[in-house]
């Protein structure tokens, strides 16, 4: 093994802190069980947010459409589990193959055009379904949404009941196994070469990388994901609302992978958790306007510089001329 | 079916004085900002709040709309906008979020989340009826004021963007900044100045739309989608561009809400992605332009 | 330097543009080029700025669709095909203006151009460090083109002259049969030319090499097959000696009071 492949591989190699990370989140349910429901909800906000990293962070699409696969995923576990059967990976399943459709489909609107381009297709896509979800209210249920989705018990033995263990090991088992997934494929070749769309998507295609075939496969596995997480949210709290396709989802979404950094999968994580704990925190003291604060909040992060902010010690120092990259 | 079309045409002149002024500063600054619609929402609150606090007749609150959004943009474009402008898309994305987020929400506890109801002046309530049965022409007179406002707007814009010294250093600056500045064009006051009018435009638009679409804190969040069609339709390279998109829009939108109510907005978005897809610079672009 | 002798005029094409016009809007930046690239080639591509060279070669890339005219690599009409398509059949291009993966290292680029290049572009299940075969020839340019000792630095802090270097490796490990240089020394302090120069002369004999370049020294010492572009029109074409015995050209480019020796 050669000096270049030496170092190529120690940047994929699992790091010694990451096992210790994913044992205390399986723990977190069984030493804090009254939190139980809120490790679910950063689970499957985490598992969003990773999904989101793929194409922002890794391929460098700007989306604020996001959650079209979120709520697309959210409404067919759903739907799934109303009319066909209350088996949960079954409709998981179902979840994540539909909001593949989607976005396999959606990808032909993002390769062509310039950042305000995608901008506006994505958001627009976001916003059909929303439009779609509402106007089909004799499927969705409308504004008022589907209430009393009742899932049956995990792999036969585990019920959800109203304490939220089965359903937080549900979402956090998701989670490791599609992040895991999701590791595999940034770091390796294909991952590089959505990188190197990102970088420079000129010279991607003058060194051969088919970038439209790329963006239709990254795409529909990000589309996958979000599904999933969709999935898991209309699963484990019985009932799927409108609120799933709002846009404030969407722009959630990219603040929190913004929050916890661009680019590393766990950033997703990072985000996840650093927001919705902010969220319970600022929601007791503030509950109506807390828009508000997350809006000042990304104003500051995005003047003092996105690259600092889980850098503490860079606060106080002034900006470095030399531009470093989004 | 003239009525919708005279309907469509008042909205999409409406919308175009909305997002001209999102379209010059996407043209001039390269910098998306989505937070455009919470200056049309502030000349709107301005009008709603002079009317019925202190009395001030409707047409007076019009330029005081103007100046008022014109005002508070200059104020931000100094202070927070300059230093956004090198950053990355994603960056402003995310700064013009966080600015719609906090403007809403100000609105929301300042003024409360209701509806606001613009209590037009008598002579421009009413209708004027032309032909009969179905190629009647109806007019709400409201809308002909709108019409005539927006109409004389647009001529003005003509004529400063061409014949006006400002005029030809914003389009200079739009073409090429540095070679702009190195003619001695002050850009930042250029800057200044346009984004300040196109806020001021917002604002007056805000103003004038608040009786047709509406009036509540999530008005920026509502109509932002529609600017950025008229933007990324229209292209930046003019405002002949826009003006066009915005037509096209009004009308589509208008006609499609009469014929298929189901599907509402659903045609619209289509659309956009439809075009956009087809002609990513925009449908109104003139070839070799940005 | 001429170290190249004349290539038989019956060598075969590999890379044909048949009449290649590109108008943009009322400009022509290109009227009418016919242009034969010949196998094993050293053709340089010379002309004052602004003649439509760079054009030329982002029509034979793909990068910009012809209003009028044909493209044929290696017998193969490839007019309307994608510019990774290009790649995969084996014409690459360097970039007269550095285009690089900022964020990644040289040896992360290298190693997913080879990837890609060797079809492991769509492998997602393996490290990008597993294949040995990629692993080696990393190892094999990076030590061509001097960039071992800075194989792990993202690519935006390294020096100008490195980064040109890796803009050249970067198409080298495309393995091309046909390369097209666009002003590969452009930039390059004096001192680091000549490293430079001998890696794009080391070049196998069988790839056929267009280049574009203005350092007339560069173009005498390697090409044996000039042609002229001035204003996006082929002005004439030939040997080196012809191309600088030429009066026009001597006019309208080589300048006045510039000897060329060539005996």
């Amino acid at each position: 093994m050669n000096e270049q492949q030496q170092s190529l591989l120690k940047y994929s190699r699992f790091k010694p802190w990451e096992p210790v990370l994913w044992l205390l989140a399986f723990a977190a349910p069984v030493l804090v069980p009254s939190h139980a429901l809120i490790i679910n909800e950063i689970a499957i906000v985490g598992l969003f947010a990773v999904s989101l990293d793929l194409i922002l962070g890794y391929t460098g699409i700007v989306s604020l459409g996001h959650a079209a696969f979120f709520g697309l995923g959210g409404y067919a576990a759903a739907l799934f589990a109303k009319l066909v059967m209350p088996d949960p990976l079954v409709g998981l399943a179902v979840g994540i193959g539909t909001a593949a459709l989607l976005g396999f489909a959606a990808s032909f609107t993002v390769m062509r055009g310039s950042d305000l381009t995608r901008l506006m297709v994505t958001l627009g896509v976001g916003l059909i379904l929303l439009e779609l979800a509402n106007k089909l209210d004799w499927l969705t249920g409308g504004a008022d949404g589907l209430q009393g989705v009742v899932m049956g018990p995990l792999l036969g033995r585990f019920e959800f009941d109203l304490n939220g263990i089965t359903a937080a090991y549900y979402s956090l088992t998701v989670l490791l196994l599609l992040f895991l997934l999701l590791r595999q494929v940034v770091q390796s070749p294909f991952g590089a070469t959505l990188k190197a769309i990102r970088d420079n998507r000129l010279r991607a295609m003058a060194i051969g990388i088919p970038v439209n075939a790329k963006l239709a496969m990254v795409y529909t596995l990000a589309a996958g994901v979000a599904g999933a997480a969709g999935a898991l949210m209309t699963q484990t709290t019985g009932f799927a609302s409108l609120d799933l396709f709002e846009f404030h989802r969407s722009a959630d979404v990219m603040l929190i992978l913004v929050i916890g950094g661009t680019g590393w999968l766990y950033g997703g994580l990072a985000g996840a958790i650093v927001f919705k704990l902010l969220q319970d925190f600022l929601s007791a003291i503030t509950p109506q306007y807390w828009t508000f604060w997350i809006g000042l909040f990304l104003v500051v992060l995005v003047l003092v510089g996105r690259e600092r902010l889980m850098r503490p010690w860079t606060w106080f120092k002034r900006p470095s001329s030399a531009g470093s990259k989004a | 079916m003239l009525t919708l079309l005279f309907d469509g045409i008042a909205y999409g002149m409406l919308l175009f004085i909305l997002a001209v002024g999102l379209a010059v500063t996407m043209g001039l600054m390269n910098f998306i900002n989505l937070a455009h619609g919470a200056f049309a929402m502030a000349g709107g609150y301005i009008t709603v709040l002079l009317m019925q606090r202190f009395g001030v007749p409707f047409l007076l609150c019009l330029p005081l709309a103007f100046l008022g959004s014109a005002l508070l943009g200059g104020v931000l474009e100094r202070t927070l906008y300059r230093p956004m402008y090198h950053k990355p898309h994603l960056d402003q994305v995310l700064f013009s979020i966080g600015l719609v987020f906090m403007a809403v929400a100000s609105v929301d506890y300042f003024v409360g989340s209701t509806q606001q109801i613009v209590q037009l002046p008598e002579w421009l309530k009413g209708r004027t009826e032309l032909g009969s049965g179905a190629w009647m022409l109806g007019m709400g007179h409201y809308r002909l004021f709108i019409i005539a406002v927006c109409a004389g707007l647009t001529v003005g814009l003509q004529y400063v963007l061409g014949y006006t010294r400002f005029g030809s250093r914003l389009r200079a600056s739009v073409d090429d900044q540095r070679v702009a500045a190195g003619l001695g064009i002050n850009v930042n006051m250029v800057f200044l100045s346009t984004f300040a009018v196109g806020s001021g435009l917002a604002g007056l638009g805000g103003a004038l739309g608040a009786e047709v679409l509406g009036l509540d804190p999530s008005f920026p969040l509502k109509f932002m989608v529609y600017f950025l069609i008229v933007v990324a339709v229209g292209g930046t390279s003019s405002i002949t561009g826009p003006l066009l998109a915005a037509l096209l829009l009004g009308i589509a939108d208008v006609a499609g809400k009469y014929y298929i109510p189901k599907l509402g907005a659903f045609i619209v978005y289509s659309l956009m992605i439809a075009i956009l897809i087809w002609r990513p610079q925009g449908l109104f672009v003139r070839k070799g332009g940005k | 330097m001429n170290a190249h002798p004349i290539h038989p005029e019956n060598a075969e094409t590999v890379l044909s543009a048949q009449g290649l016009v590109m108008r943009f809007g009322g400009i022509t930046a290109t009227n009418n080029v016919t242009l034969n690239l010949k196998k094993g080639a050293r053709h340089a591509l010379i002309g004052p700025n602004g003649a439509g060279k760079t054009t030329l070669i982002n029509l034979l890339t793909g990068v910009l669709q012809p209003t009028e005219g044909r493209i044929v690599l290696e017998g193969h009409d490839i007019t309307h095909l994608a510019p990774h398509q290009r790649v995969q059949r084996g014409m690459v291009r360097t970039f007269q203006i550095n285009q690089l993966f900022d964020t990644l290292s040289p040896l992360q680029t290298l190693a997913l151009t080879v990837s890609q290049h060797l079809g492991l572009g769509t492998k997602w299940w393996q490290p990008l460090g597993r294949n040995q075969q990629v692993a080696r020839r990393c190892e094999q340019l990076l030590t061509q083109f001097h960039l071992t000792e800075v194989m792990n630095q993202p690519t935006h802090v390294l020096a100008y002259g490195k980064r040109r270097l890796l803009e050249i490796a970067i198409a080298l490990a495309c393995e091309p049969r046909v390369l097209l240089l666009d002003e590969p020394v452009a930039g390059v302090p004096a001192g680091e030319r000549e490293e430079l120069l001998q890696t794009v002369a080391a070049l196998p004999a069988d790839v056929s090499v267009l280049l574009i370049e203005h350092d007339m020294d560069l173009v005498f010492s390697f090409a044996n097959f000039m042609t002229v572009l001035v204003n996006g029109t082929l002005l004439t074409e030939g040997t080196p000696e012809k191309i600088a015995n030429d009066p026009q050209v001597k006019a309208v480019y080589l300048g006045h009071g510039k000897e060329v020796d060539h005996g």
